[in-house]
């Protein structure tokens, strides 16, 4: 049997690529992918956890986190249509505009 | 089965079939205005209903206290005051959707299930309905680069945001086993388990988390872009709305998740909230953007909000949903004054275009006179009240420095908050501008101007509210 600290493990060190990839991508794609990556390592966590514990909460957790998850690459993409129209281009450093 | 209680749900129940009909009505009628006055009637019947729905149900996980009260009070005006100054501004840029209510709507439902959270499940969920629908809200003007920007920048960090505190919130269910807000607390409580090291991480994960929701440094950098990109009504609803929402979670989950390591993430928030406060004040005089200004300045003021939750206490906790009230009205304030300037042809945003305001309009230039100085905190103002009563519990919990360091950094605001001040009264107008007070805008400008007038003379109602509305 696989023990809990191995799945525990697992979820960081996804969790921390997510994150990696996040804040070194320039693609927006790339980035919701990362931000996916991050969401489905805290998955793996919750459901380790849940079933190492024998408490459902957190299966129902995860199944909200993917509703939620799908909603919000749905709002995402449509993010990235509207930008590929105005500004022709997906990679964040076209988002140049607004600083400081 | 056993039905559970719905009387502490009504409001929310109430503001859901709202939004539901909103999207039917909006298939029916041409004249967007209408749907804004159904908005704001529905809302204000919802903020009476509020009062009269308490309780907890859903096995402790829909908790409707007077704390939540406080804060769907503030929602609720909020999302009358955006509806209500969207209007004519959105239809001079060709974009009054009836979706644009909805989405309000629904944006200050995902608020009012965060204020009552009792489990992290549903503060999660709430907290990605106010989002999502915010996201879209930034962008809702689908040919302009600045609102795309706006909302491509807000999506990314928030949804970042949303996975660090998802992280956060498995943590502590593997180490304490329950996602109910109580039941976590007493497990840690009990066993006395301060050390973990798991535990301490989720807390930074949970800090990470809400200090970007209430944009608080090192956290801010998304703040001034898309409160700059965003359509300014939208500004107004977001740095007011998301940001208690944020307030209002961040005080339920340490006060009752973390009281037993207040020691730790007091030190944490300490230099967190000088950062913010040095941030946003220090930033702001450099602007000359007024609403890339007042995205600073809602930095700085999430910095002085954070003192009451670092005082880890009721009484600041009282002052901090106090402060969210009057900040409100002093912020919704400086916006509507932006808002009326946008909808006249060839002005900008810029602060120059405030030169020479009180000679053209001296009512409109008098109001905005008192909202800054408002915002900087000066007497009889309401703004000074809720400070002072920040400033108070922060004294009272033993760090006095902290408040001297926040009062200095209060004087610095006063620059660039009486610079707009004597751009309107000493200086000559570049351009006539010709602002109506007979308007609705107008006339709300007037009402927040009363109301931060009367909280600054009389602050004992609304202070006795919010204490006793204390966890």
């Amino acid at each position: 049997m696989v023990s809990l600290d191995w799945y525990v493990v697992l979820s960081l060190i996804i969790f921390f690529i997510g994150m990696f990839g996040f804040l070194s991508r320039r693609n927006i794609i790339m980035m919701l992918i990362s931000i996916e990556l991050m969401l489905n390592a805290v998955n793996i966590s919750f459901v380790a956890y849940s079933h190492y514990i024998g408490d459902m909460a957190g299966h129902i957790m995860v199944f909200l986190i993917i509703a939620v998850a799908a909603s919000e690459a749905a709002i995402g993409l449509a993010l990235v249509i509207l930008m590929v129209r105005n500004k022709e281009t997906i990679f964040v450093d076209g988002l140049k505009e607004l600083k400081w | 089965m056993q039905v559970p209680d719905l009387i502490p749900v009504v409001p929310e129940i109430l503001m859901t079939i709202l939004v539901l009909s909103l999207l039917v009505i909006d298939l029916f009628i041409k004249q967007k205005e209408y749907i804004a006055v159904y908005t704001v009637v529905g809302s204000l019947l919802v903020i009476i209903s509020v009062f009269y729905c308490t309780g907890v149900t859903f096995k402790g996980m829909f908790v409707a206290d007077s704390y939540s009260i406080f804060f769907k009070m503030i929602f609720l005006i909020n999302v009358i005051f955006a509806a209500i100054i969207s209007v004519e501004y959105l239809k001079k840029r060709a974009s009054l959707y009836g979706e644009y209510y909805v989405l309000l709507v629904f944006a200050t439902i995902g608020m009012m299930i965060m204020a009552s959270a009792g489990n992290l499940i549903v503060l999660y969920l709430g907290l990605e309905l106010m989002a999502l629908s915010t996201y879209v809200l930034a962008g809702i003007i689908r040919t302009d680069g600045l609102s795309t920007e706006a909302a491509v920048k807000y999506f990314l960090l928030g949804a970042f945001s949303s996975a660090i505190l998802l992280y956060g919130i498995s943590l502590l269910y593997g180490i304490t086993g329950s996602l109910d807000i109580r039941e976590i607390g007493l497990y840690i409580a009990k066993e006395g388990i301060i050390n973990n090291k798991l535990l301490l991480l989720g807390l930074v994960f949970f800090i990470t988390s809400f200090g970007f929701k209430i944009a608080a440094a090192p956290f801010h950098m998304w703040t001034p872009d898309v409160y700059h990109g965003a359509p300014t009504s939208i500004t107004a609803f977001m740095s007011v709305g998301p940001k208690a929402a944020a307030f209002a979670i961040f005080g339920r989950v340490f006060m009752i998740v973390f009281p037993a390591l207040s020691g730790s993430w007091v030190n944490l928030l300490i230099p967190i909230a000088i950062l913010t406060m040095a941030v946003g004040n220090i930033v702001a005089l450099a602007q000359t953007n007024i609403k890339r200004m007042l995205a600073y300045s809602s930095i700085a003021h999430a910095g002085y909000a954070l003192l009451g939750i670092i005082a880890a206490s009721n009484e600041g906790l009282s002052a901090m949903m106090n402060y969210m009230l009057i900040y409100l009205f002093m912020n919704v304030g400086a916006f509507i004054l932006v808002i009326m300037l946008n909808n006249q042809a060839k002005v900008g945003d810029s602060i120059h275009d405030y030169r020479g305001l009180s000679k053209s309009n001296p009512l409109a230039a008098f109001l905005m006179l008192i909202i800054m100085f408002s915002l900087t905190g000066i007497p009889p103002t309401a703004g000074f009240m809720g400070k002072l009563y920040l400033f108070m519990a922060v004294v009272n919990a033993g760090y006095g420095w902290l408040a001297v360091v926040a009062v200095i950094f209060s004087a610095i605001s006063a620059f660039y908050y009486l610079r707009i001040v004597m751009f309107m009264f000493m200086n000559e107008s570049i351009e006539e501008v010709k602002l109506s007070l007979v308007d609705v805008n107008g006339l709300l400008l007037i009402i927040v101007v009363f109301m931060v007038l009367f909280i600054g003379v009389n602050p004992q109602p609304f202070v006795e509210l919010a204490r006793l509305a204390i966890l």
